[in-house]
Order: structure tokens, then C-alpha cells, then sequence
């Protein structure tokens, strides 16, 4: 990284010496507070959810507390809701990232022209994920979805079609609303990889007679694909961990045919006060999403390596 | 990815020509341009529509079809606040301020360790910070449920800014950086030779150069705590609830309160909107911790 090598010789000025380790240690002071804070906040009570998910302990027998091997693991993966709220998050996740990031991808694709009112356009579109979560959540169940009084069925009834959105369809009635709230996410990333382009490229393309679709499949795509990645897996992990919506709109119902992850082990830990099984499921969810992580941070690193 | 190889490569490259004007070369189209409007107008009228219910009566905002047409008042408004929201949204803005300010004044001076220093291993610490981002909030909620309890933290608005803070240290941590390292070195290697000692340095060079930065970043950090829920819903209980918890109490309104709902509801997001449209252009930094510029 030259930006962080040439200050810092400079620093060091005529005595070329490595710094001794009292210099380093003060060089990091600035690192110190912060990094331990996070750690403190963080990664200790992560300690104790590992440590939760080995004892038998509910918050209602307070005699419990006992060391339980793996058998809350065990249960965990036994239980049928479980793994029902898998299913569901993996429905919830992929329907809301793939929704969002194709028409994020679209939208970009408009917004990358110029035409009257772009700016205003812009400001329209990322506001739907401005509006606080749980108010937005509100306010599809109530004024979009509602049987009889929600907009929702009003518009679509000229076409004959009517439902009881949260009843009948609870996670495509979720995914909606996710979609509704990511996409301007999904287009925010995918304007920039639009604009990040170098316009001589396209210049010479054009003027080599290449059509319009020729030059977003040869020469758009491949750039924007290191753009699609990095969204598919912030979304990925961002939407994975959604709440609020379910909570609001649904309660993981009817039955639990839209609980997914968070909300399951919120259920077992709040509501049952079974706090080994919820810690051993938030041990595996944590496991999962590291997978997810790696690829994450892999993709991170590279867009870092061509920084330096 | 990064302004520093692309964007800026793009205007200032070989070609000396007026740069700036390259986009708008681009071929207008007004169907394009239609298209884009309608799609716009789409995804905002949910939101329009919270705002223009909040001005309804109650037997207005539940009809079928739509109320379109009416006389605004303020009623839901008087009712909201009349019914003890003000607490809530002071809980709220305590939690989100005071965590925003804790993540700048930790988050500074990590980020510069991380860019302008050279520290050992700081590549380790960096990921470490966004690391954490990628740990789901429900596999640390217990712990800081029962940790919170045993030191009688619970419903205590200190307890939702210290785990905001941590919330969005990552985002700070990246996001400050990222407006580090994109500073010119010949202004810090200036500084230096002047004979600067650090801290004037931090002072007097590069705070006033990464100011609209900072701002942004705060904004940013402010965004996401204010519109924090699952923390908020199991760490607090009526003394230190915040504005999202407020609005639980409309969950099971069957058609009755929908106008009162949106009244609140557009109190609650105005806040966030009003700080999103204003940081707008680093939105999308502060979402991708800095990946994306």
C-alpha cells in the first residue's frame, strides 16, 4: 500500500531503524480503544452463547444450568420447526435477493441515462429503504395488504385477482416487502458499477459499430459482475438476518410457515426461555453464515487489492 | 470499484478533453426516461401515501376504495404525542446521538491507525472489524440480555448506545478510512516535513479535509440506529424504549388506527429520510463499507 509506505518513511526520516516495540505499541494506541470495545461488545458475549449452548439452561428453572454435552445441538437439528425456519430463510433470503438485485440491476440501467428529473428519480427510489423497518413493515400489513381496505387488492381487482396477502401468501407477502425495501440498495451498488466504467471503452465500441446490446453483454457485464457479487453477498447477509419484517407482519405465522432464523430463535429464547436450544441454533446460524462470509470477505479483499 | 483507480482515472486520463461532460453524451431518451419516472413514482407511493394518511381521519383512512380526496387535520398528529410518544422519540435520539458521536470518536482514530500508520497486522484488525458486522445480532442477544441483567442495565438507554456503537463501529472504522486513504500525500508528506507532530497534524490537516466525510459517516451510523429494532424490542421495556418499540403498540390495529399509526409512523421515518436524502451521495460507501464509492 504505497499511500500508507511513503508517509510513514518519510516519518521516520534520516535514522532508518526498524521502530523498537515500545514505538509500535504507540503507534497502535490509536487502534486500542476501539478494537477492544468491539471485542468487549462483540465477541464475549458470542463466548458465552458458545458456552450457553453446551448447559442445559432455561430461564424459567433457574436449578437449570447444567453442562449438557451436545445435546442441545442435537435437538436443535431434530426439531422439525427448525428446520422449517431453515427452509423459510433460505426461501426469504434468495426470493428477496434475487428480486431486488434484478430489478435494482434495471432500474440502474434507466438511471444511468440522462433525462429530466434524474435526480429526483434517484431521491424517489432509495426511499423506501430509508423508511424505518418496522414502520414500513406497518404499513404493508395495514394499507397495502389488508383484505378488504389494502391498496394492494384494490389495484389488482380490475384484473380479478384478490387475497388475503398475510394469510394466504405470509413469505411472499414477506418477500415483497423485502424487495420493496432492497432493491434501491441493489441499485445504489449497481449505479456504481454503471458509472465506474470507462467511458472510452464505450466510446470506441460505439464507434466500432457495436449495438447497444452487444456492448452491455461484452463489455457492461463482465464489469459489473465483481458489483453483482458484492450485492448478492451484503444482501445475502443483510437479508439472512431479517426481523422486523416477520415480526410485524406476520408474528413467523400462520403457524410458523414464515418464522425463519432470527425469529425462531427468538421465539425459543424469549418466548419458550429455552436458552440452550437458542444458543446452540444462533451457534449454527453463526456457523452458516461464516460460509457465506468468506466468500464475502474474499470478494471485499479483492476490490482492497486493487486499492493498494 | 475504488474512485481512486477508476472515477477519478476516468476524468483526469490521457485524454485531456472536457471530461465532466462525457455522460451526458450519452443518447437522451424520453421513453427511457418516462419508464423510469413511472417505476419511481411507484416505489415512493407507499411512502406517500403513510404521509397523506396521517392526515385523515380514522373513518377516511380505511375505506374501500381509497380515500383519495379529503380535508388534512392534525388530529392523529395531537393524538400521537398526546399519547406519551415524546419519550420514545427522546429515548430514541439519545441512543442514536450519543452512539453516532461514540463510533466517530472510536472510529477515527482506529481508521487512521488502519491507513496513515503502519501498524503490525493492521490488514487483521481491519477485517476483524467487519467481521463483526457479519455476526447475526441473534447469536450475541442472549449473552447481552443476561449480561445486561445481572448488572441492572436492562430498559436503560446507556445499554442501546453502547451496543449501537458497536453496531457501527465497522461501518466507521471502513467508511473514515476509506476518505483517509483517498487523501493526496502530498498534503500529509507537506504536513510532515513542516514538522507536524501527529495529533496537529490529525488537527489542523486532515480533520478539516475528511470533514464532509466524517459527516457523511455520521449520518450514516445515525441511520442505522435510529431504525434499530431487535435490540431495542428485547433489551428494553417501557423506560427506555425507543421509537420503532412505540410503534409495536400498533401491531394488532384490525383497520382502526391506521390513520394514527401513520402519523407516527411518518414522525418515526422522517428523521432518516430527512438524513438519507442528505447523504444521498455516500449512501452507497456507507453500505458497503466503503467498497463501493
Amino acid at each position: 500500500m504505497t499511500a500508507q509506505t511513503t508517509p510513514d518513511t518519510a516519518r521516520r526520516g534520516p535514522t532508518t531503524r526498524e521502530p523498537t516495540r515500545g514505538e509500535r505499541w504507540i503507534r497502535r494506541t490509536p487502534l486500542l480503544p476501539g478494537l477492544l470495545f468491539v471485542i468487549a461488545m462483540t465477541q464475549i458475549p458470542f463466548l458465552f452463547t458458545v458456552y450457553y449452548s453446551f448447559q442445559d439452561s432455561n430461564l424459567l428453572r433457574p436449578d437449570s444450568g447444567s453442562f449438557a454435552g451436545i445435546s442441545n445441538y442435537g435437538r436443535v437439528l431434530g426439531d422439525p420447526l427448525f428446520r422449517n425456519a431453515v427452509a423459510n430463510t433460505v426461501v426469504l433470503t434468495v426470493g428477496a435477493v434475487v428480486l431486488s438485485l434484478a430489478l435494482g440491476l434495471a432500474l440502474a440501467v434507466l438511471l444511468d441515462r440522462a433525462f429530466l428529473g434524474r435526480g429526483i428519480v434517484r431521491t424517489l427510489l432509495i426511499t423506501p429503504f430509508l423508511v424505518m423497518p418496522v414502520a414500513a413493515a406497518l404499513l404493508w400489513k395495514t394499507s397495502m395488504y389488508h383484505p378488504v381496505y389494502g391498496l394492494l387488492n384494490w389495484a389488482l381487482s380490475p384484473f380479478g385477482v384478490g387475497a388475503d396477502w398475510v394469510n394466504d401468501f405470509p413469505l411472499l407477502s414477506i418477500v415483497m416487502v423485502l424487495t420493496w425495501q432492497w432493491t434501491p440498495f441493489m441499485m445504489l451498488i449497481m449505479l456504481a458499477g454503471l458509472q465506474s466504467q470507462s467511458p472510452e471503452v464505450l466510446e470506441a465500441a460505439r464507434v466500432d459499430g457495436a449495438r447497444p446490446f452487444a456492448v452491455f453483454r461484452r463489455i457492461t457485464f463482465p464489469h459489473l459482475r465483481r458489483f453483482v457479487e458484492l450485492a448478492l453477498l451484503l444482501g445475502t447477509i443483510y437479508i439472512v438476518q431479517t426481523f422486523d419484517a416477520i415480526y410485524m407482519i406476520t408474528q413467523g405465522g400462520p403457524g410458523q410457515t414464515s418464522t425463519n432464523l432470527p425469529y425462531f430463535i427468538y421465539l425459543q429464547a424469549f418466548r419458550a426461555f429455552d436458552v440452550g436450544e437458542a444458543a446452540a441454533a444462533g451457534v449454527i446460524v453463526v456457523a452458516a453464515t461464516l460460509v457465506i462470509a468468506m466468500f464475502a470477505l474474499r470478494v471485499v479483499s479483492s476490490l482492497f487489492e486493487e486499492e493498494s | 470499484m475504488t474512485s481512486v483507480t477508476e472515477a477519478p482515472a476516468a476524468v483526469a486520463g490521457p485524454a485531456p478533453g472536457p471530461a465532466p461532460r462525457r455522460r451526458r453524451r450519452r443518447p437522451f431518451r424520453p421513453a427511457a426516461g418516462l419508464l423510469a419516472w413511472a417505476v419511481g413514482l411507484l416505489f415512493f407511493f407507499p411512502v406517500l401515501w403513510m404521509f397523506l394518511t396521517g392526515f385523515k381521519q380514522e373513518s377516511q383512512a380505511s375505506t374501500d376504495p381509497p380515500t383519495l380526496f379529503f380535508q388534512p387535520t392534525l388530529d392523529q398528529y395531537a393524538a400521537v404525542l398526546g399519547r406519551d410518544f415524546v419519550p420514545y422519540l427522546l429515548n430514541s435520539l439519545q441512543a442514536s446521538v450519543l452512539s453516532t458521536i461514540l463510533a466517530i470518536v472510536l472510529g477515527l482514530p482506529a481508521a487512521y491507525a488502519l491507513s496513515l500508520v503502519r501498524i503490525p497486522k493492521w490488514r487483521d484488525s481491519l477485517f476483524f472489524f467487519l467481521s463483526t458486522k457479519l455476526l447475526p445480532p441473534v447469536a450475541m442477544i442472549l449473552p447481552l440480555y443476561v449480561i445486561a441483567q445481572n448488572l441492572g442495565a436492562l430498559d436503560d438507554a446507556r445499554t442501546l448506545t453502547l451496543v449501537y456503537t458497536a453496531m457501527n463501529m465497522p461501518i466507521a472504522v471502513w467508511m473514515i478510512r476509506s476518505f483517509l486513504v483517498e487523501l493526496p500525500k502530498e498534503v500529509l508528506e507537506a504536513a510532515r516535513m513542516d514538522g507536524a507532530r501527529r495529533f496537529t497534524e490529525m488537527r489542523r490537516v486532515i480533520l478539516p479535509m475528511i470533514a464532509p466525510g466524517l459527516a457523511a459517516t455520521a449520518l450514516i451510523c445515525f441511520i442505522f440506529a435510529w431504525n434499530e429494532f431487535f435490540f431495542a424490542v428485547n433489551l428494553t421495556a417501557t423506560r427506555a424504549a425507543t421509537v420503532p418499540v412505540f410503534l409495536v403498540g400498533f401491531i394488532s390495529g384490525e383497520g382502526l388506527f391506521w390513520a394514527r399509526l401513520s402519523a407516527a409512523s411518518t414522525m418515526a421515518a422522517l428523521p432518516v429520510i430527512i438524513a438519507g436524502w442528505t447523504a444521498q451521495r455516500w449512501l452507497v460507501r456507507g453500505l458497503s463499507l466503503g467498497a463501493v464509492k
